[in-house]
């Protein structure tokens, strides 16, 4: 069973108490934007087999949405953080090449 | 390769089974294919079976990482059914389904199709209303099914509680003509046809890596080393993400779990599949007397094949209301797979932005039941460039706004 750690609550939290909230960092396009972007704002997600950044929510908790990076091969968590963000941070980004030197993830790495 | 029959049975038998072939080759990798599918599953090997069958194209290979059959096509509740609301859906699965009525004769191999009548309970009043526009709906496709009765629920399945309380049965939608069959013989079918067809079924033989010159397949990487082809189709469900950013695209598919369980075999006590979609379960018994129970799909990324237990649980508590009587029966084992879920829960049968690659996926919890008609028209695509069957499910309807909308029609994972 997945278990996350709200970064406001700060308690771990089991997957009952939490709902997912799919991939993170999703640059909102909207009018304006071409067509491309906006498919793939819309529909084109990375789906990797390994590191991976989704949204989730402490949904039976405090109610408030965070991040978490995971491993979706191994299910290992490397790491939560607080939704006001547009990209990892720098620990999360380092715990994660701690455990998998040279992860790729769009433009972070 | 010999043909099985009642004969051959007897033949056999007097030389104590002794005789057997192998129902296919194992053969190692030629250089060069004029097409190579990837994913030994239910759709790639049918798409193999009728690119030799219907247009003669036998210089093909089907490149598998495991073992044939190992992914979701061994994996799955085995439910037969058409009755979708959206015309390109009925068509793709109506075609399907007819295909599974004598196909066991056509692949010379039992399939153990029992058409046996599928059941889709109305437990809430949109649901009342939403199934009999699907039967409207499926009446003018000619896709045969019909709206019946909480009496005739009854009559059907002795062991339901249509009374409720919560979720009284206020009807169903019902399909006579669907029912199950057996997974791994339509797998192991479709192999031993494509195999005596003098095609290359290389299991154990993993896709690395995909070459491309100048906008074109030119073959791929796998770890028997690199081979050529002038067609490529990728027909790896879960895996449809990570094949995709191979070939440098990205697809609108996310991979998540899908579980599924058994019981311990009782004596027959139902012969139809019953699903509910309301309290999302669904439910059937299998020829050895197991009830095969499964119910929605977990809820994030996941490429392990296991699932949560708590998905379980609440498959079963829901399913208890409404059968009260396997509230005393133990679990005997359960299981999970990965599926490629779609934004509008339907697949994908198309071109791709390299030049002759093929993408076939998305069929996410509901792809046993289609494996004949996609391979039908999926084999076409890939041989003529255009198929009736396929049109609607292209990679572009997402950006055009086309969406064939089958999450409304079927609540629930099956
Ligand atoms: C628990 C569960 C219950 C289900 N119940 C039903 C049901 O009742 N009715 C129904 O219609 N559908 C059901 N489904 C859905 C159905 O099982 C699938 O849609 C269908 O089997 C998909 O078939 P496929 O051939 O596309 O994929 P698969 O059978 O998964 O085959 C894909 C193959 O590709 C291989 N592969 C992946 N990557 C590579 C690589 N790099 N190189 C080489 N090979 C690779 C895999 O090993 C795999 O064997 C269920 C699914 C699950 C998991
Ligand atoms: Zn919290």
């Amino acid at each position: 069973m997945l278990i996350l750690q709200c970064p406001y609550c700060g308690i771990d939290a089991e997957e009952t108490e939490l709902a997912p909230g799919g991939e993170a960092h999703l640059k909102r396009h909207g009018p304006g934007s071409s067509d491309e972007d906006f498919h793939d704002y819309l529909f084109a997600r990375e789906n990797p087999r390994g590191v991976h950044f989704e949204r989730w929510r402490h949904a039976n908790g405090c109610g408030k949405w965070f991040h978490a990076a995971r491993d979706t091969a191994t299910l290992e968590v490397f790491g939560t953080y607080p939704a006001q963000t547009t990209e990892p941070p720098k620990e999360i980004r380092d715990a994660i090449t701690a455990r998998r030197p040279g992860w790729r993830w769009r433009e972070f790495s | 390769m010999k043909r099985y029959s009642a004969f051959a049975i007897a033949r056999e038998a007097l030389r104590y089974h002794t005789g057997w072939e192998r129902a296919w080759t194992s053969p190692e990798p030629k250089r060069h294919y004029d097409v190579i599918i990837i994913g030994a599953g239910g759709h790639g090997l049918a798409t193999a079976y009728y690119l030799g069958k219907n247009y003669g194209i036998t210089n093909v290979a089907v490149l598998e990482k495991g073992w044939l059959g190992g992914g979701n096509t061994g994996r799955n509740t085995t439910i037969i059914r058409s009755n979708y609301l959206q015309d390109p859906s009925a068509a793709i699965y109506e075609k399907a389904r007819a295909l599974y009525e004598d196909l066991s004769q056509d692949l010379n191999y039992n399939l153990m199709f029992s058409p046996r009548g599928v059941m889709m309970l109305a437990q809430t009043h949109h649901e009342v209303r939403g199934y009999k526009r699907t039967a409207h709906a499926n009446a003018l496709q000619g896709v045969k099914t019909e709206w019946i009765s909480p009496q005739r629920v009854k009559e059907l399945v002795p062991i339901i509680n249509i009374d409720g309380p919560r979720y009284p049965v206020l009807g169903a939608l019902w399909q006579e003509r669907g029912g199950t069959a057996r997974h791994d013989a339509v797998a192991w079918g479709y192999a031993r046809a494509c195999s005596r067809m003098g095609m290359h079924i290389i299991q154990k033989c993993e896709v690395t890596g995909i070459r491309r010159e100048g906008g074109k397949v030119a073959g791929v990487d796998t770890t028997k080393g690199p081979i050529d082809c002038n067609k490529l189709g990728l027909v790896v469900a879960g895996h449809s993400g990570v094949l995709a950013q191979m070939a440098g695209f990205r697809l609108p598919v996310e991979s998540v779990a899908l579980q599924a369980l058994v019981s311990e075999p009782i004596k027959p006590c139902m012969d139809v599949v019953v699903m509910a979609n309301t309290v999302h379960g669904y439910m059937s018994q299998s020829d050895k007397g197991e009830m095969v129970i499964g119910g929605g799909a977990d809820g994030f990324n996941n490429y392990t094949q296991r699932g949560s237990f708590h998905h379980i649980e609440e498959t079963v508590r829901a399913l208890i209301e409404t059968f009260p009587i396997i509230s005393r029966l133990k679990m005997l084992r359960q299981w999970g797979g990965i599926v490629d879920m779609t934004g509008d829960r339907s697949p994908i049968l198309s071109k791709t932005p390299v030049e002759n690659i093929f993408i076939n996926c998305g069929w996410g919890t509901g792809g046993f039941k289609s494996i004949p008609g996609s391979g039908w028209g999926f084999a076409q695509l890939m041989a003529t460039g255009d198929s009736p069957l396929c049109r609607a499910f292209s990679l572009d309807r997402f950006k055009e706004g086309r969406f064939i909308d089958e999450s409304v029609a079927a609540g629930v994972a099956h």
